[in-house]
């Protein structure tokens, strides 16, 4: 019996890996999105717009910019599964959750210095990704992905 | 130093306009961020230290062009931008750029 283990034990390194990517990389997403929903609600009074705001004079105290940013990395499970499902093309369902985590933590982020300097509004909100290094689905690379938000943050003045 | 990413600075008016500016800084990630992220890549959720490493050098990038834009006797930088591209294996070159005027 512990022969063919220790015979296929690169195979048994794998399943493991696999197994351990599953639990802990659907546990983590689970945690990781109950916790964006918080945030999101507790955040909801601060509107975010993509467009440039006018505004009349004597109503804005003062403006500045405020970003936030955020690196997910994809677990071994999921990976496994977009290269199986570059075989036969379709929705990489693995890969669009990550990139949206990455984007709402980003946002969130933002919103959350933003409201720490005590801003009323976001203005022109930019998103942008990058993946550090080359592909993200090369051997030996770190499946990851940035989300970065940026966007001006304006301070109203009170009446 | 003002800084906005719409075109002018809410509340402020620009009185002069000095033409563009830009920062950009190039940062490879080191062995031990790597091993720890090639660890936690196993089982997915967020790099810490890639995030950390990002937004150092995004602030570094930012004040390399508010640097310059000081150099020309601006006091605002508008509508900035940022841009990122990996130039090699394992670096990153992180890039702004924007607009130098003079605000009242």
């Amino acid at each position: 019996m512990t022969e063919i283990l220790l015979q296929n034990l690169d195979l048994l390194i794998f399943l493991v890996l696999l197994a351990l990517g599953y639990t802990a990389g659907s546990m983590a997403e689970k945690r990781h999105y109950r916790s964006i929903h918080e945030r999101e609600m507790e955040l909801i009074k601060l509107p975010v717009v993509t467009a440039e705001g006018r505004f009349p004079p004597g109503k804005v105290k003062e403006s500045f910019m405020v970003s936030g940013n955020a690196v997910i990395s994809i677990d071994y499970f999921k990976r496994l599964l977009a290269i199986l499902r570059n075989i036969f093309g379709g929705r990489v369902k693995s890969y669009e959750s990550l990139v949206d985590r990455a984007r709402r933590e980003a946002i969130l982020r933002m919103k959350e210095e933003a409201k720490a300097r005590g801003g009323g509004m976001v203005l022109n909100l930019r998103l942008e990704t990058s993946t550090i290094g080359r592909s993200a689905n090369q051997k030996k690379q770190v499946g990851s992905v940035e989300a970065l938000a940026y966007g001006t943050a304006v301070v109203f003045n009170r009446k | 130093m003002i800084l906005t990413n719409v075109s002018t600075v809410p509340g402020k008016k620009i009185v002069e306009h000095f033409g563009i500016v830009q920062g950009s800084t190039v940062r490879a990630k080191h062995i031990g961020r790597d091993f720890m992220a090639g660890l936690k890549n196993l089982v997915g959720g967020e790099l810490k230290g890639y995030t950390e490493l990002l937004q150092d050098s995004r602030d570094e990038a930012v004040s390399r062009m508010a640097e310059q834009a000081r150099m020309m006797g601006a006091n605002a930088v508008v509508n900035i931008r940022f841009a990122t591209s990996s130039v090699a294996q394992g670096a990153a070159e992180l890039f702004a750029y924007g607009t130098a005027v003079r605000v009242e």
